[in-house]
This record gives structure tokens, sequence and C-alpha cells, in this order.
């Protein structure tokens, strides 16, 4: 139908969601995005940050890392290399990785290589307990 | 009657090595078709980037990005998945023989060449023969997007900063269960991208911008990237795991016929037993009858 909003979430290992919705908020790396159906298209990156869409009057939310949107006037395409539905976080595991990950942080300079990539997974385990607090 | 002991128990071992070749070559049989699935699931991922990148590409003057530029070599990284575990057939032989002469001709050049090794076989293997670095073992049984993008943190900041000047990717290209053929990809400095065969797609819809086209362009060559090594993994996985279902479906048939052969080779030591045994005791009626005569 010509009044529908369809949301597609792809992610390397599967199609996470695809479906009708009715708003769609993205974590656009220029700030947040609030979209409804008729949407003027945009091509948007996506960083770090929580994404969610109303459906049925519910909201869901996912924790989603680096990737990008492609908004139509009826098709939402939310590309993401990370995808994590709030309500299938496992909070105890990604409480271990963030402590690992913070601990390893502590020790290390801020000239080290891997320094920025071990604050991002400190970074995307916080999000993830943020996000999956509202599951 | 020690022979025909030693014949059966060589049947029953070799019986039991064709249980292992059988039962491996099932589980390669089932993670194979996980790794198959996991080609079909990024599918709509790749297809889907790879056509928001082209559109992009063809509106932003890609080639001055960093990832594309082009500096004459002198240091080269070269990046050779195998797999972490043996026992499928050439699979991993074929890569590193590859390697090999690839390393061997950029020395030959007088070029300096580090090996980024991911997964065990290729590492073992130039343990002493190569300068290693960011070498990653053990990761190729289960992984996902992650082990991309770590591998993507250890190669595009160097090469930004000019630390070395070309980034090769030696891994098995899957073509089939059957045949995997070693692939020789440059990466760095990427090809260009969004050129002639990515064309107009139909509709030609005009975006906004969110930030500029120009950092966006950005951000999905750095995705472009992990596409590219995520594809490789997942084709080496698959590769494996095709290659040790065929190795050991072999080694199963080997079983087969070596269990077939020593079968014929005990029966007819006992048949020969057998007769032996008879001929006796035909030899001693006759010379007890012989004996009753007289």
């Amino acid at each position: 139908m010509v009044d529908d909003l369809v949301l597609e979430i792809v992610t390397p290992n599967r199609m996470t969601f695809s479906g009708k919705v009715e708003e769609v908020s993205i974590p656009g790396t220029e700030g947040e995005m609030g979209i409804l159906r008729g949407h003027t298209p945009v091509l948007t990156s996506i960083d770090l940050g929580e994404l969610s869409y109303l459906k049925d009057g519910k909201r869901t939310y996912f924790a989603v890392s680096t990737g990008y949107a492609e908004i139509l006037p009826h098709k939402v395409t939310v590309l993401v290399e990370i995808a994590e539905r709030a309500d299938v976080i496992d909070k105890a595991e990604v409480e271990k990785q963030k402590s690992e990950a913070a601990a390893a942080l502590s020790k290390m300079l801020k000239e080290d290589p891997d320094y920025e990539k071990v604050m991002r997974q400190v970074q995307m385990a916080e999000l993830m307990l943020k996000v999956a607090e509202k599951g | 009657m020690a022979a025909l002991k030693d014949i059966k128990r060589k049947i029953q071992a070799v019986a039991k090595t064709k249980q292992i070749t059988r039962a491996m070559n099932m589980v390669a049989a089932a993670k194979f078709k996980v790794a198959q699935a996991r080609m079909d699931n990024f599918r709509p991922y790749a297809g889907k980037f790879m056509e928001v990148l082209n559109s992009l590409a063809l509106r932003v003057d890609a080639l001055s990005h960093p990832l594309l530029a082009v500096r004459p070599p002198q240091r080269v990284w070269v990046i050779l998945m195998t797999s972490d575990r043996g026992l499928c057939g050439g699979f991993n032989a074929n890569v590193i023989k590859a390697t090999e002469r690839f390393i061997a001709l950029k020395t030959s050049q007088g070029l300096d060449v580090s090996l980024i090794p991911i997964g065990r076989k290729g590492r073992d293997y130039f343990r002493k023969k190569a300068k290693m670095i960011h070498e990653r073992v053990d990761c190729m049984g289960k992984f996902d997007i992650k082990l991309a993008i770590d591998i993507s943190h250890d190669i595009i900041p160097p090469f930004i900063r000019g630390e070395y000047d070309e980034l090769y990717l030696i891994y098995n290209e899957f073509r089939n269960v059957a045949s995997q053929r070693p692939a020789l990809v440059r990466l760095f400095p990427l090809p260009a991208v969004g050129s002639e065969e990515a064309a107009e797609p139909e509709q030609k819809i005009e975006y906004l911008y969110e930030p500029s086209a120009e950092v966006l362009l950005d951000r999905l060559l750095t995705m472009y990237v992990r596409v590219l090594l995520f594809r490789a993994l997942l084709e080496t996985s698959a590769g494996e795991n095709g290659a040790r279902m065929a190795a050991m479906d072999n080694a199963t048939k080997n079983c087969d016929e070596l269990i077939d052969s020593l079968t014929l080779k005990f029966n007819k030591a006992r048949q020969a037993a057998i007769t032996a045994e008879l001929m006796d005791i035909v030899g001693g009626t006759e010379a007890l009858a012989k004996g009753s005569k007289n």
C-alpha cells in the first residue's frame, strides 16, 4: 500500500527485521531522526546508537553500530554491522565484556594503536546495556 | 593361525578408522551447511551495500580518498586466510604455496613484505619463514562481523598513516563444495569504486546526504573493506568444510576398499587353513585304514 512505511534492518548475519511500521527513530551521526511515511529521500550515516520503531503502538529498541540508513518515502533500509534487539541482549555477558574491555583500556596509552578499537568495544557494551534496560 | 588373527586385527583397526572418517565427514557436512547459510544471509547486506556505495561513488570524487591513494610501493602487507585445523585435503597447502610464491616475487622486486596470517595453519607454516604481524589464530571456527571489524582496525589506520603502501589478500575462493581456488585480491589501494559496470540504477533518486556525501563515502569505504574481508572469511569457512567433506569422503571410501581387500585375504587364509586341516584328517584316516587292513 502507498500509505505504508516499510522498515528493513539488514546486518551481515541476517535480515534482522523486515516489516511495516508506524515510525522509525534513527541514531544518525548528525543527530536523532524520527521518520514517518512520506519522508524526503535521505542517505544518512549511523554510528553507535539506539534505533527504535513503533508498531501497533509498541516500541521496539535496538542497539546498532556503524552503518547507514537509506530513507525513501515508503521504505527505510537500515544497513548496520551490528543490530541487537533490546530483549535478546544478554546483560550478564555484555557486562563481562565491558569490564574486560574497560580493564584493558585502563592499561593503555592514548597512543596505543589498539586504543580506539578497545574504546569502541567499551562504548558498544555501554550502549547495549543502556538499550537492554528498555527491553 | 597367527596370520589369521593379524588380518582380523587389521580389519578391525581399519573399520574403526572408517567410523572416525565417516563421523568427520558428517560433522563437516553439517558445518558446511551452516557456512553456506551464512553466505546466503550475507548476500542481501553485501548486495544492498554495493548498490549504495556505487551510486554514491558516482557523485563524489572517490579517487582523492586516502584508502585509494597510490604510492610507489616499498612496504607490502599480505593477508593470508587459512583454516585453523587440518584434515581438509589440499585446502591450506594451495593458498600457502600461492602465498610463498607471491612473497618470493615481491621480495625479489626489493620490497619489504609482512604477512598477516588469519588462521592457525598459515601462521604455523610461516612461523620461521616470513615476517608476521597482527596474527590471528583459532578464530575460524566461530566468527562474525566483529572479526572483520577487528582486522580492519589493524590495517586501515596504518595504511592511512603511510606505514605501508600495498595490501593483498590471499584466500580460498569458494566455487562449489568440491572446488576451491586460491585467489589474490589487492585490498589497498582500493580499486576505484562506482565505475562503468555500476551504471545508473533504474530510477535515479536525489537524496539528501547527511552528513555530506564526502563524509558518507569515507564511512562507507571503511565498511566496504569489512565487507570484502567478511566475504573472504565466509568463503574460507565454507571452503574449509567443503574440502574436509571431500577429503573425509575419500578416506571413508579408501577404508572400504582396504576392508574389502583385507577380508578377501582373510577368507583366502581361512580357506587355506581349512584345506590344510582337511588334508591332515584325510591323510590321517587313510593311514589308519591302511593300518587296520594289515
